[in-house]
């Protein structure tokens, strides 16, 4: 049975299309159409309820190295008030899920998670904490709102004096008070366009939903749903888990190698990743040269030889164009090959580009 | 939604149009567009393909997914909408106008609802 997130009435009443996605019942889209959602966050404004996203905080005077040794990237220096991304591994150097911490206090760390890995997690988490680390999955009484497009900013200036915008890319702020709903607001997103997210209480969520919209009306901010959101990251080259990474997927074979920090002294499937080598495999991104549209689970060839496979792809509104990314043998293409995809039998051709497809 | 009364229709949400003997228009329903959303894709057969009743003749693509069509008819390709491969938004704008193909020869035509029972088909889907 799927869970409804503290905003479903209010999709409802915008007249959002609801699915099921990652145990929660969310709007696919609303009357609008996925397209205009998505030119609404390149152009103007939208926004996304994305409270199945999961919340965790680590607390205590271990927390710190309990987050090292947990996840990929090294939190060490991380300044309060800062977001950071990071892949969490097994001990055979897959990715557990993939997610961001914030760094609330010294001590303190606030991690969102993705909604359908969120009681996996939680087990991994818990089995792997080091002493003096208390943990707390918040998940349920947290609603996750995110704003995002270029007018995003403009929108939070008629709400809160501008000194509580964070400024930077992955900076946050706390005690915000939006039309005096208490809110955690973080420069974040994943859509490729500027953006925030404000977090607030799961009962909070709807007055903050409903504020959101009107406040933004005239700057052309719309709700958005899912199908948006998937292209606007796919547009933006952003991985996302189930699709460019699972269990058997390293970090490296996927492209974060920025986030893995092989010189940390140790963490969860560093021995894993040590011992693998160089990659057998990278993530490239396709542009459809041809006629169609290539999804996910294609197979990829060049010339006679089967390559890899596609792990996400779609069409790209703002671009107008078909766009994919895909998992291939490390030295089978460069940038600017053609390759082929197989689309239910039938030989799509694709360019080998660079990812990501937008940038702002 | 809208079912206009003079078509008939598939239980698989395409809708039949007969123009003359033995010649009619194929198109996708209101219903049909409206599940699926912004198509952006149209895969359409050639002129003088057979098409068979019951198996699929086209499919389209919307943002979201790929949709095989299906043909209520047995017949011969006489005619493709190829405004639709560029401009396949004018399925979810007008979906009976916006015919996929035009067919002559029909030989077998599969058991088709009107309207009041094609939407009592589409109330059950929800």
């Amino acid at each position: 049975m799927e869970k409804k997130t503290p905003l479903y009435e209010e999709h409802l009443a915008c007249g959002g299309k609801i699915v099921p996605f990652g145990g929660y019942l969310l709007p696919v889209e609303y009357p609008t159409g996925v397209i205009t959602e998505h030119m609404a966050v390149r152009e103007a404004c939208g926004l996304f309820d994305v409270s199945h996203m999961g919340e965790i905080i680590l607390r205590g005077p271990g927390a710190l190295a309990s987050l090292n040794h947990l996840m990929t990237n090294d939190y060490t220096n991380l300044a309060i008030g800062r977001v950071r991304y990071s892949p969490m591994c097994n001990a055979d150097g897959g990715v557990v899920d993939d997610l961001i911490v914030y760094r609330v206090a010294d001590d303190v760390f606030f991690i969102v998670v993705n909604a359908a890995n969120c009681e996996k997690d939680d087990a991994h988490m818990r089995a792997n904490l080091l002493p003096d680390t208390q943990m707390e999955n918040i998940s349920a009484k947290v609603a996750q709102i995110a704003l995002q497009g270029p007018k995003s900013r403009a929108i939070l200036e008629k709400l809160i004096p501008a000194e509580q915008i964070p400024e930077k890319y992955y900076s946050f702020t706390r005690e915000v008070s939006v039309g005096g709903i208490r809110c955690l607001l973080s420069r974040t997103g994943y859509t490729g366009s500027l953006g925030y997210e404000l977090y607030c209480g799961a009962e909070e969520g709807p007055a903050l939903w409903r504020l959101l919209l009107q406040t933004g009306k005239d700057d052309g901010l719309i709700p958005c749903g899912l199908g948006a959101r998937d292209t606007l990251r796919l547009e933006a080259g952003m991985p996302l888990y189930g699709h460019e990474m699972d269990d058997t997927v390293t970090p490296l074979e996927t492209g974060l190698g920025f986030s893995v920090k092989l010189n940390k002294a140790e963490f969860i499937g560093k021995e894993a990743l040590v011992a693998k080598g160089e990659p057998q495999r990278k993530r490239i991104g396709l542009k459809v040269t041809g006629r169609g549209i290539i999804r996910e689970h294609q197979p990829v060839w060049a010339g006679e030889k089967q390559i890899g496979m596609t792990t996400s792809g779609t069409f790209c509104p703002y671009l107008k164009g078909a766009y994919a990314m895909a998992l291939v043998e490390t030295d089978s293409v460069q940038l600017g090959d053609s390759v082929e995809v197989d689309v239910r039998g039938r030989k799509v051709p694709a360019q080998v580009v660079d990812y990501p497809f937008y940038t702002v | 939604m809208n079912t206009p009364e003079n078509l008939q229709y598939a239980k698989s949400h395409e809708w039949l149009k007969m123009t003359g003997e033995g010649t009619a228009e194929i198109g996708l329903t209101d219903f049909a567009q409206d599940a699926l959303g912004n198509l952006v894709f149209v895969n359409l057969p050639e002129v003088g393909d057979s098409i068979v009743c019951g198996e699929s003749f086209a499919d389209v693509e919307s943002v979201k997914a790929v949709s095989d069509v299906f043909s209520p008819v047995t017949a011969t390709v006489a005619e493709i909408n190829e405004e639709l491969l560029d401009q396949p938004e004018k399925i979810n704008e007008a979906p009976y106008d916006a015919w996929l193909i035009r067919v002559e020869g029909i030989t077998e035509t599969e058991e088709l609802l009107d309207a009041k029972g094609y939407e009592a088909v589409c109330a059950e889907e929800g």
